[in-house]
Order: C-alpha cells, then sequence, then structure tokens
C-alpha cells in the first residue's frame, strides 16, 4: 500500500486523545493543517496590518488586496445588506485557498481533499442561507420553491425541481471542492510514480521518464490555478446562495 | 504501514481502518468526528480572529485612507476657490487702478485743454484789440491824407485858374468844385 497514490490522504493521529463518547478526536495530519492554515492566515495578515499605514508596503497592499477582493464580491453581488456575512465569506474564502495552497508543498497534505471537511463547510453555508431566510422572510422564506407569477399546474413541476436543486446545493458545492483536490493530487502522484519507475528501469526508459515528468510539472501549475479557483467558487456560490435568501424576488 | 501498533483504546477505529484500507481514506467514517471536531475548532478561532481584530483592522485603514483622499481633494477645492478669489481680486484692482489712471489722465487734459483755451481766449481779445486800434489809426491817417489830397488839389485847382485867367479865383467856389469833381469821380 506505500506507494499507493491514496496513501498520501490517510489521516494519523499526532497527538492521541482519549476517545470522547466512542468517537476519536485525536489531534492528526489534518488537524495540523487546519491548525496551520488558521496560523498562516491571521498570522499573516496581522503581521501585514502591525504598522498600518496611508501608504501600504507590499504586504499590507496584498491583505488589503484580499479583502476588498472579496469585499467587492459580496458588494457587486447582493449589495450592501450582504455585507454582515463578510467575516464568514472571508474566513471561508482564505481558509479553502490557504489549506488548497499548502497541500501543493513540501509536506502533502490537503485538508480540502476530504469530503468530510468541504461537506461539513458547504453545510455550514447552506445552515446559515436557511436562518437567514427563515429570520429575514419568516415563512415566506418557502416561496424560494415556489416562485410566484406561475400558473398553479406548473407549480406540481417547479417545486420538486427547485427543492431538489436546493437540497443538491451542499453536495455539490462540497463534492466540487472535494474531487477537484483529489483527483489532481492524485493525478500529480500517479505522474510522480511514473517518473520513479522509468527512472528504476534505467537505459531508453529512464529517457522516457521526462513525459511524465512534464506532466507532473504541467498538472502542478494547473493545480495552483485550481486551488484557487475552487476557492473563489466556494465563496461566490456561498455568497449566490446568501443573496437568494436576501433579495427574494425571483 | 499506515498503522502504528493498536492500541488499545483504538481497536474499534482500527477495525474501521483495516475495513476501508483498500478504499479512499476520505470514506473511512472513524476519522469524521475527529475531522470535524477539529474543522469546527480552527475554523471558529479563524473566524472569531478575522471578524474580531483582522478584518476591522484592514476595514478602518481603508476607511481611513478613503477619508484623506476625499479631505484632501476637498482641501485641494477649497485653496483652489482661494486662488480663484485671489485671482479675482487682483483683476479687479488691476482694473480700478486702470479706470483711475484713465480718470485722471482725461481729467487733466481736460483742465489743460480749459486753460489752453482760456489763454487762447485772452490772447485772441488782446489781439483783436491791437487790431482795433490800429486799423483806427489807419482810418485816421487816410481820412487825414485824403483830406489833404482835396486840399493839394483845391490849391492846385486855385494855381491853374489863376494862371489861366490871371484874376484870383473866389476860394469858396473853387473849393466848390474841386468837391463837385470828386463826387464825379
Amino acid at each position: 500500500m506505500e506507494h499507493s497514490p491514496l496513501e498520501q490522504f490517510s489521516i494519523h493521529p499526532i497527538l492521541e486523545l482519549p476517545p470522547v463518547a466512542g468517537m476519536d478526536l485525536s489531534f492528526t495530519n489534518t488537524s495540523l493543517f487546519m491548525t496551520l492554515s488558521v496560523l498562516l492566515i491571521v498570522g499573516g495578515l496581522s503581521l501585514a496590518m502591525r504598522r498600518p499605514s496611508m501608504v501600504p508596503g507590499r504586504a499590507q497592499s496584498l491583505a488589503e488586496m484580499s479583502y476588498e477582493f472579496v469585499g467587492g464580491m459580496i458588494r457587486d453581488i447582493t449589495g450592501p445588506e450582504g455585507m454582515k456575512f463578510f467575516p464568514y465569506v472571508f474566513a471561508l474564502f482564505m481558509f479553502i485557498l490557504v489549506a488548497n495552497l499548502l497541500g501543493m508543498f513540501v509536506l502533502p497534505f490537503t485538508v480540502t481533499s476530504h469530503i468530510a471537511v468541504t461537506l461539513s463547510l458547504a453545510l455550514t453555508t447552506i445552515c446559515i442561507v436557511i436562518l437567514t431566510g427563515l429570520i429575514r422572510h419568516g415563512f415566506g422564506f418557502f416561496k424560494l420553491f415556489a416562485p410566484s407569477g406561475l400558473p398553479i399546474y406548473m407549480y406540481l413541476l417547479i417545486t420538486p425541481i427547485e427543492i431538489i436543486s436546493f437540497v443538491a446545493r451542499p453536495i455539490t458545492l462540497s463534492v466540487r471542492l472535494f474531487a477537484n483536490m483529489l483527483a489532481g493530487h492524485v493525478m500529480l502522484k500517479i505522474f510522480g510514480s511514473f517518473v520513479v519507475a522509468l527512472g528504476g528501469l534505467g537505459g531508453i526508459w529512464a529517457a522516457l521518464a521526462v513525459l511524465p515528468l512534464g506532466a507532473a510539472f504541467a498538472i502542478t501549475g494547473l493545480e495552483f490555478l485550481v486551488a484557487f479557483l475552487q476557492a473563489y467558487v466556494f465563496a461566490i456560490l456561498t455568497v449566490i446562495y446568501l443573496n437568494d435568501v436576501i433579495h427574494m424576488n425571483h | 504501514m499506515a498503522h502504528p501498533p493498536t492500541p488499545v483504546t483504538h481497536a474499534v477505529e482500527d477495525a474501521a481502518h483495516g475495513a476501508a484500507e483498500g478504499g479512499l481514506p476520505q470514506l473511512d467514517f472513524a476519522t469524521w468526528p475527529g475531522q470535524i471536531f477539529w474543522l469546527a475548532v480552527t475554523f471558529g478561532l479563524l473566524y472569531l480572529f478575522l471578524s474580531r481584530s483582522v478584518l476591522p483592522k484592514i476595514g478602518t485603514v481603508i476607511e481611513e485612507r478613503l477619508d484623506k483622499i476625499a479631505d484632501d481633494l476637498d482641501e485641494a477645492g477649497r485653496l483652489k476657490a482661494q486662488a480663484d478669489d485671489a485671482a479675482k481680486a487682483y483683476e479687479k484692482a488691476l482694473g480700478d487702478a486702470r479706470a483711475k489712471a484713465h480718470a485722471i489722465a482725461g481729467e487733466t487734459r481736460d483742465k489743460l485743454n480749459a486753460e489752453i483755451a482760456k489763454e487762447t481766449e485772452a490772447a485772441e481779445t488782446v489781439f483783436a484789440e491791437k487790431t482795433d486800434a490800429a486799423e483806427a489809426r489807419i482810418r485816421k491817417t487816410t481820412q487825414a491824407a485824403l483830406a489833404n489830397v482835396r486840399d493839394a488839389a483845391a490849391d492846385a485847382a486855385a494855381a491853374i485858374v489863376a494862371k489861366l485867367s490871371g484874376g484870383a479865383p473866389d476860394p469858396a467856389a473853387v473849393s466848390k468844385a474841386v468837391d463837385a469833381a470828386a463826387k464825379r469821380g
């Protein structure tokens, strides 16, 4: 099993803790990378804003750019009403982005390649969406499944479709991120082991190892793009779902 | 290899591991509670730090900058208005000064013209008086000369008559005849 491309996803305890209610809550490698991500985000941003100045330096510009990027995204989609979700969307975007990027470096473990993590984040988003809808519109929230202005018989068709698409949201949201991260890392690992295997055969085979090596390089570049893109997609879909319940008149 | 020697407390979990050994580690549900627990802890802390400390700080800096820029623009506008006012005041002062200079020049010219006219008039009066006096003298002299000419003509006529007739004519008659001749031309 040692060289299985799925090996990299296995979870090992680093600091074993006694089980709580029959559940193993040990501090594992995934816990470590979550902690690292949070430390990097908070530490990096705090360091960048340590001595904030009128004319920002490089680090401060980067911090402000990420702030304006997420803030602009929310303002463009929901208008000023959505800004109270800004800290959540910002945390979500940065956490996924940094976790994805950390998986690209020396000790590759990608928190977001685990469906447990992405599903938890997606369900958190959907819970916030449902709560916001219920608080803002009360029972009117359920109009989300029955858009007004249709002939009666159409509701028989539309309402189930709306309900299914709403229920599918947390699943698509989590599977999209998880599958992207999983597939990228599996491919990298497979091409990497090709290089090693071909190199080990020697002679003409070793020369052929250049091909999977080039592919691995190309995929690495692509993976950096995917790392950013998936964080962006997760964040923007969160904002779009929130917008649905903030402005309920479609 | 993936699993170190089993501690007694992890017996149950390890059984699950064993079952998932050939498949995706992601679907090893024994790891889910741990993952979700640590995600909740770390993501919760991240959210707290960001919403309480980091994001307000960045927001404040950006807002302060926007305020500063707006203030600076206002200040610049104010200073520009001031400069415009000053330029207008300068133009006005310049115009006033020019008008005043113009007025003074006009006044002086008028005064000088008046003085010249007065003096010219006075000189003309003096000149006219002198001319009149001279004309009167010329007239008197002419009359005297004409009178002398008549007397001379009468004397000449009397002398001519005396020579021709041999007797002295009556001076009164001569004088009358001369006057009549002078009247005929």
